[in-house]
């Protein structure tokens, strides 16, 4: 992974010193909370319901063993013990103390860390792949791509002030796992008919209150030119985005207003100024950032390995991990794997400080010391030894972390929601918890097999419920708590945003109204159909129908107040 | 007379920056002041009649209007201002670095408007060379959110070499 020379380090360093001095003046009274709020989220501190939420960045993903210790140590020392992984693969602290802060982020600078630009009106972190770099689908990997972007995004002094914040995610593999789709810029490593590498360039994805898919603004940028391109069209949005109503200032909104191709022809307008600047990546620096990552030393295994073999035949259990949770390697005799932050009870993407530091123990001993936080807040130990998978296993299973349910409905992406954000219209974990109540039988939630269930607190949606099979959004309707239902979204290549399926339910409604739609789905599928692979054969009538069959009181459309409710949101805290 | 932050350092400043008032039109201001920075849009409308005062003149941009109104005209402006009509709006940062940078003027470039001290590092990167401190903040205090970092990783107009090209060096 990415290690900081000394210009990186002083950079951090120099931040956390400027956001102390910040944070000393606010208290001293020479600047206003008003003045300090843009700052203060661009070094990724909420203040929250009750009290400041601090996001750490956790720049594609990554993370080395030692790095997760130091979280671990930090929520010790300074929160509950816990963390929760969000779907921009950074960290979240829940309970720390807002005069702790400083010194919360000059503990992470120890360890190459930093909770910059992961909130505010700017580039944010990037986010790719969790497999990068074992991939077997892969052209190349993408995180070389990924720090190149890190580090020009870091401080850029002409966007730190967009008019809303700004999303890229990156992936160089036939099937995309990073969502690229739905982001504000989505990059798609590929190369050209004459060999050459680059990028397809996505815009004006997103999710938020208007869900829209990405649309390719450039079929193929050479990668010299992915700064100097990205300067060009984050100017163009820069001075033209709309900054005059917080809901319509995303990209999305310009990119739909002027129309993709006039949206595509000022970024070239703009950009023929900048081709073959000083910003033309070299492929010097290129190579000294691929070289940080550099395959690991790997053994010459069999692709097979007896003992695994064995130990999945004879163990039940292991093989319904082994089926869910082990993911293919590119190389012979090893496996990718992921580390289930969904157990039953668990809030997800939640982990404990004795967690965190049993999978840095796991990595240190099975995957070369490192590991990746996936956008579906789980945890990948990325190049495991097949023959290890069995120990690997027993170890992750007495911490709870070897639940095997990835890629299944109880896998879902949920945010912290209404229990502890003041942005949430509703709370989202104990959802999740009444879903995993519901669906307690883990052979029948593998045998409903792939199925994405995503829950939001509110509009924003964090929790990624556009693209679920099924969404789950927390509206507030009269200060109660009423959730809308989705069907038929999903991510990857085919992303779709779900369909509404009508009014809104209670939440004691939304486990049996998900027990229906699967239902739907269980009577009506061939031998080899998922979930959304029936959807789009029978489409939403029979999804809706059986929702609310029965629930005919709730039939009223929408109501004028949830509408208002929805629109009374505010964006940051 | 007020003080601004300029090259770095605070000095006393003449300058005076004219708004239309209500209800006023760019014909009808009053041109008579000695040291000027006009609205865009009196500098269009009036352009041959201040040129004509022989006077050093400034013009103002507001953050909707952009650099290429006045690509032409840039011979005449002593100063040039960029108005932040608040401290998050960040379109100022990219009218000075185009000013910089595509139009190639020399001349001072001022912000003005909702300037506080951390957002300067920002500006002057992006081609500010003065800064009219908001007046209720101790400018002195400001000046050292000029230095808040010693390298940037980025190319701009303060250093137009990526740091990617200097890291080997």
């Amino acid at each position: 992974m990415y290690r900081y020379d000394r210009i990186d380090q002083q950079m951090i360093d120099e931040r956390v010193a400027q956001y102390r001095d910040q944070i000393a003046r606010n208290l001293a009274g020479e600047i206003s909370d008003d003045e300090l709020r843009p700052l203060r989220l661009q070094n990724g501190l909420y203040i929250q319901r009750h009290g400041p939420m601090l996001r750490i960045a956790i720049p594609y993903g990554a993370l080395a063993a030692a790095q997760l210790r130091k979280l671990a140590e930090i929520s010790r020392r300074y929160d509950r013990s816990i963390g929760h992984f969000t779907t921009r693969q950074n960290m979240q602290l829940n309970w720390p103390k807002f005069e702790e802060t400083p010194e919360i982020l000059g503990e992470l600078a120890t360890v190459e860390m930093h909770a910059v630009q992961t909130s505010g009106n700017c580039v944010r972190n990037i986010t790719t792949d969790p497999f990068a770099g074992v991939a077997p689908d892969e052209l190349t990997d993408p995180r070389p791509y990924c720090e190149v972007l890190r580090q020009w995004s870091t401080f850029h002094p002409e966007f730190a002030f967009l008019p809303r914040k700004f999303k890229i995610a990156v992936t160089a593999a036939t099937d995309d796992r990073a969502v690229i789709r739905a982001h504000d810029v989505g990059l798609e490593i590929v190369r050209n008919a004459d060999g050459e590498i680059g990028a397809r360039v996505f815009a004006g994805g997103g999710m938020g209150r208007t869900p829209v898919i990405g649309k390719v603004v450039r079929e193929f940028l050479p990668r010299r030119h992915l700064l100097s391109y990205l300067d060009a069209l984050l100017r163009v949005y820069n001075r033209y985005g709309r900054r005059d109503n917080i809901y319509k200032a995303r990209i999305k909104i310009l990119v739909n207003a002027l129309g993709i191709e006039e949206f595509a022809r000022q970024v070239e307008a703009e950009w023929e100024h900048l081709e073959d600047g000083p910003t033309t990546l070299t492929d010097a620096e290129f190579d000294r950032i691929a070289r940080h990552f550099a395959p690991p030393a790997y053994e010459s295994l069999p692709g097979d390995d007896t003992a695994f073999a064995a130990a999945v035949a004879s163990d039940k259990a292991f093989a319904a991990w082994v089926k869910r949770c082990v993911h293919p390697h590119k190389v012979p005799g090893y496996a990718a794997i992921t580390l289930s932050l969904k157990a039953p009870g668990a809030a997800p993407g939640d982990i404990t400080d004795q967690q965190m530091e049993v999978v840095a123990d796991l990595a240190d001993r099975y995957s070369f010391g490192e590991l990746r936080v996936t956008h579906e807040q789980n945890v990948v130990l990325a190049d495991v030894r097949r023959r290890d998978l069995f120990d690997l296993w027993q170890i992750a299973r007495a911490n709870r972390l070897a639940t095997a349910n990835i890629g299944l409905l109880t896998d879902m992406i949920c945010c912290p929601g209404g229990d502890l954000c003041s942005l949430a219209n509703a709370r989202s974990v104990p959802i999740a918890d009444a879903i995993n109540q519901k669906f307690d039988d883990l052979d029948y939630v593998h045998d409903i097999g792939d199925l994405s269930v995503n829950i939001s607190g509110c509009m924003n949606s964090c929790g990624h419920h556009h693209v679920a099979n099924i969404g789950i959004l927390g509206v507030d309707k009269n200060g109660e708590e009423w959730y809308q239902i989705t069907v038929g979204g999903q991510q990857g290549n085919a992303t779709a945003i779900g369909k509404v399926i009508g009014p809104s339910f209670y939440a004691e409604e939304v486990p049996p109204v998900i027990e229906a739609l699967i239902d739907v789905y269980v009577e009506q599928r061939s031998a080899s159909e998922r979930f959304i692979d029936t959807f789009e054969r029978i489409g939403l009538e029979p999804f809706k129908q059986r929702a609310y069959a029965g629930h005919e009181k709730h039939k009223p459309a929408r109501s004028a107040a949830e509408q208002v409710s929805a629109e009374a949101q505010v964006q940051h805290v | 007379m007020s003080k601004v932050i300029k090259n770095e350092r605070i000095v006393e400043d003449h300058w005076q920056v004219v708004k239309l008032a209500e209800g006023q039109t760019p014909e009808t201001l009053d041109l008579t002041g000695e040291v000027l920075i006009v609205p865009l849009a009196v500098w269009l409308a009036r352009k041959d009649e201040i040129i004509t005062r022989s006077k050093p003149i400034g013009v103002w941009l507001d953050g909707n209007e952009g650099p290429e109104a006045i690509a032409g005209d840039l011979e005449h402006f002593a100063l040039i201002a960029v108005n932040f009509p608040k401290f998050t709006d960040g379109r100022g940062f990219s009218i000075a670095r185009l000013l910089r940078e595509r139009y190639a003027y020399r001349g001072e470039i001022r912000a003005i408007g909702d300037v506080l001290r951390d957002q300067l590092y920002f500006m002057k990167r992006c081609g500010f060379d003065s800064y009219a401190v908001r007046e209720d903040k101790d400018i002195e205090k400001a000046l050292a959110g000029l230095r808040a970092f010693s390298e940037s990783y980025q190319a701009a107009v303060d250093q137009p070499q990526p740091l990617f090209r200097r890291r080997s060096a």
